[in-house]
């Protein structure tokens, strides 16, 4: 249709030219659920199931991004995804009999080459389309039963070699390190080995999960998703690339720019964007104000910082960026923000302070540079990335601080605000799970109990933390609202 | 003494002279650009200059060494850094669009500094290091090296002393330059061991059921043989109380630590060895992992990863002069890295004295730079060969 990349694959048919294939019930052309995509369809499509096919998958990748973006586990997600598959986007094993497979499979076809036209044009597309699809694939192929998985593996073409026997017993003892408990027996080599570049499996190679030697990563089959995973997302990134290279060479007609204009706005807008921009709440908050409301209304990421700040002068680069973007959407103005960081870095002399700080500061505010105005980071990204090094303060206590050292820094910072020794003990639990945004949200419940937050009750409509900005605001509005509701009565 | 202060000396005259007479610019241009005709690895490729008084020009590029070496003798910058090779000539970013204006190879490097060291050296501390304290880098080289050379198959890495407390790496295989952000963060998340800010106390957390991944193995062998001379006799880490408490802190039984803790205080001065004696007297054999933990908190690289993660990171060049110190960055060999003494790396001002004893028309090959000039040559000459048989390979593939 538009790649007019001959790829000829032995053993998958290709789809002939022969119309639309929707009277016959068969399997020749997507012997499988899954697909790789590296064919487009070569039939013909009409209009119509040109936009339907795609909107239909829109819905579907728009709730997984919206997944990312609210912190489901992965459990949560298949779930989510998979009922949202059902009801826009049906794939049925080859195991069932009365629907029509070809044509499910037809239109899951049409719909991701469709969506690969609309999402191909910048790199925040590309990226964005990349890991929605990505993580489709995953929950599709994690859904499937094993014999329909290998046998789609079996006619994939990896670039990839089985490991000899010779090298398998070389590294024997390295191998079976790496293996799963279950399997004891070394000898008997119930797990085949695949030998491939590491570059290829990286998130293998970053967890340790695969054994290393000369730049060749061994993984065994029960890891092979990982390689497969990557190939796709490869694959996909390469491919729409590519594409983006030809589209102005489309032979349009008119009728189809408007409809992928109009796909690429939707995916845009379909993820509510919680908290990325500062709520106008006509507060300005002052240099001065910040300690005060650190005291008052901070989520202990911020309040530690706060105290770092204060007891050391100093903060290091990445605390400096996720204090100073919270700061912001706060709405500590630039002028503020200026008057604040030079107030707090007090050993830090005048002129080294504009040469080396305020640049950094402004470029937060998207004054320098690229002049992006940056929004405050989420749980997520504390939680997940630029994990704090030696000598940090940045980061998510609850995740990066030790257990003890958390217990005393929380009795530390909120015993006035009503927390108690005796409710250390639920928090931690929480903690010791891996839930940290679950422990920040009942810290919230327990220090705001004065103010009628009951237990369960969240930020708000049982809403989890997701976001330090979100607990904050929450905090300051809470007791807005008990202020004025105790002038009602007073008046 | 006049002499330190005068070796120490980085004048922007001093600078001048050194840049003029001594810097090699054509050894460090067929380093990066791997041919003698100049490629895209160097005409794409950014530097970034820090002139007197800390203002910093980036985004400069050049198309021959000589280029490089006209435009550094203008500026008379205190030193420079190298960057990425861009889709672009970097001089031209203004009127490149920036979608077109993207990283796309660089060298894999790493930074380890001593300043990361501080929780666990006891010799010096922030800026200031000692003989002593480069037992850390030792291990630290010994470590990277071999993970780098026998698990992920690299073989071009050089190693350059950054000229006051720490070592940098610059890996120049085709195959490392062409790495993307995501897999240098995978590679450095796998080297990255001890982690975790301030208040961890405990910051090696990499088992599995128990079992410490393969990978790590080797590290492991070779920081045990190394942890008694370094942490216990030399560095005496749990010699004082502060010291020793820290210790105990790792030591997953609280019946042993209460044990220790009441010994020890009795005798204060009892030495690192002894007590790490006793420590391991005292351990159950299911618990030997804890201490196998230990040992690598104390002397596992700290690697500062953020330099590693991504392509658009600059680092300073080799053969750069530390403005504080003077002295030279040279390169090291790894072979040798224990007898590498930090103190006797040539200084500009010794460099400077040594071509004037030489005379009229001298250069580096009349001063004590000449060894470290010719290692840097030696590791392109092995890089230059491996790039002319893979393109050689490839243009017999291509088949005409």
């Amino acid at each position: 249709m538009f790649r007019n990349r001959e790829r000829t694959q032995p053993g998958v048919k290709q789809s002939k030219r022969s119309g639309p294939a929707t009277s016959t019930p068969t399997t020749e052309s997507y012997p499988f659920r899954l697909n790789f995509y590296d064919t487009p369809p070569r039939h013909e499509v009409t209009l119509e199931d040109f936009e339907t096919c795609a909107l239909d998958r829109l819905r579907v990748l728009a709730e997984i991004e919206s997944s990312f973006a609210r912190n489901r586990s992965w459990e949560e997600l298949k779930t989510v995804t998979d009922a949202q598959c059902k009801k826009y986007l049906p794939l049925n094993s080859n195991t069932a009999l009365t629907v029509n497979l070809e044509e499910q499979r037809r239109n899951d076809h049409i719909g991701h080459f469709v969506l690969r036209l609309a999402f191909c044009r910048s790199e925040e597309l590309r990226r964005r389309f990349v890991k929605a699809e990505t993580t489709l694939f995953r929950v599709r192929y994690d859904a499937d039963s094993p014999t329909d998985r290998s046998a789609f593996l079996e006619r994939q073409r990896f670039d990839w070699e089985k490991a000899i026997p010779d090298e398998r017993d070389r590294f024997a003892k390295e191998l079976t390190a790496l293996e799963k408990p279950v399997t004891s027996d070394s000898k008997n080599w119930s797990t085949e080995y695949h030998k491939v570049p590491w570059i290829r499996v990286p998130d293998l190679v970053a967890k340790r999960r695969v054994f290393l030697s000369g730049g060749y990563a061994y993984v065994s089959s029960h890891e092979v998703s990982s390689f497969v995973f990557n190939e796709f997302e490869r694959k996909l990134q390469l491919a729409l690339e590519y594409t983006a290279k030809m589209l102005p060479r489309l032979d349009e007609d008119t009728r189809l720019i408007p409809i992928l204009n109009n796909l690429s706005q939707g995916f845009l807008a379909g993820v509510p964007s919680d908290w990325v921009n500062p709520s106008a709440t006509g507060d300005e908050i002052r240099a001065d104000m910040v300690d005060g409301l650190a005291r008052k209304h901070f989520p202990m990421c911020m309040r530690n910082m706060q105290e770092c700040l204060v007891r050391d002068r100093h903060l290091k680069h990445f605390g400096r960026l996720q204090y100073g973007l919270f700061l912001k959407v706060l709405g500590l103005s630039i002028d503020e923000a200026i008057a604040f960081w030079k107030k707090s870095l007090s050993t830090i002399a005048d002129d080294r302070f504009n040469k080396e700080y305020r640049y950094n500061i402004r470029h937060s505010y998207g004054l320098e540079g690229k002049r992006a105005n940056y929004p405050a980071k989420s749980c997520q990204q504390i939680l997940t990335s630029d994990k704090p090094g030696v000598g940090d303060c940045h980061g998510c206590p609850y995740r990066h601080f030790s257990p003890e050292n958390l217990q005393t820094g929380l009795l530390a910072v909120y015993s006035s605000q009503g927390l108690t020794a005796n409710d250390l003990h639920e928090v931690m639990r929480t903690v010791k799970e891996g839930h940290y945004h679950v422990a920040c949200t009942r810290v919230f419940e327990i220090t705001h109990a004065s103010r009628g937050v009951k237990k369960g009750e969240g930020i708000g409509g049982g809403d989890s933390v997701v976001h330090p900005n979100q607990y904050a605001a929450r905090s300051i509005e809470l007791e807005k609202s008990q202020r004025e509701d105790a002038m009602a009565v007073e008046s | 003494m006049s002499s330190t202060t005068d070796n120490a000396n980085t004048s922007p005259e001093v600078m001048l002279q050194f840049y003029r007479m001594l810097y090699p610019f054509k050894s460090v241009f067929t380093w990066l650009n791997h041919e003698h005709v100049p490629t895209k690895l160097f005409t794409h490729r950014e530097f970034a200059f820090t002139l007197q008084g800390d203002v910093y020009l980036r985004y400069h590029s050049f198309t021959t060494a000589e280029d490089l070496k006209k435009q550094v003798l203008a500026l008379n910058p205190s030193r420079f850094e190298i960057g990425p090779v861009y889709s672009g000539r970097p001089r031209d970013k203004k009127s490149i669009h920036p979608s077109a204006f993207t990283p796309q190879k660089r060298e894999l490097v790493f930074d380890i500094d001593m300043t990361d060291y501080d929780g666990v050296r006891t010799c010096c501390s922030a800026a200031d290091i000692c003989s002593r304290c480069w037992g850390f880098i030792a291990a630290a080289v010994k470590v990277l090296h071999s993970s780098l050379v026998d698990q992920f198959g690299f073989r071009h890495l050089l190693w350059v002393y950054s000229g006051r407390r720490g070592i940098h790496l610059w890996i120049s295989d085709p195959q490392a330059m062409d790495l993307t952000d995501d897999q240098r963060r995978a590679l450095v998340s796998a080297l990255t061991v001890v982690e975790g800010g301030k208040e961890m106390v405990k910051k090696v957390n990499v088992r599995t059921a128990n079992k410490l991944p393969p990978s790590l193995w080797g590290a492991l062998d070779i920081l045990r043989v190394l942890f008694s001379p370094l942490i216990l006799d030399d560095q005496d880490c749990f010699g004082p109380q502060d010291g020793w408490e820290m210790l105990l802190q790792l030591v997953p039984d609280r019946s042993i630590v209460e044990k220790l803790r009441t010994e020890w205080l009795k005798d204060p001065g009892r030495p690192s060895v002894q007590k790490w004696k006793d420590l391991r007297t005292l351990c159950p054999e299911k618990q030997r992992h804890a201490l196998e933990d230990i040992i690598l908190q104390y002397t596992y690289p700290r690697l500062d990863a953020e330099v590693s993660k991504h392509r658009n990171h600059l680092l300073k060049a080799p053969f750069c002069v530390h403005p504080k110190t003077g002295r030279v960055c040279v390169p090291v060999d790894p072979e040798n890295i224990d007898r590498f003494d930090p103190r006797s790396v040539p200084t500009v001002g010794q460099l400077l004295r040594e071509l004037d004893v030489a005379g009229e028309g001298a250069d580096w090959e009349k001063t004590s730079l000449k060894p470290y000039v010719e290692m840097l040559d030696k590791h392109t000459m092995a890089l230059m060969e491996e790039v002319r048989k893979e393109k050689r390979a490839k243009y017999n593939d291509g088949g005409w």
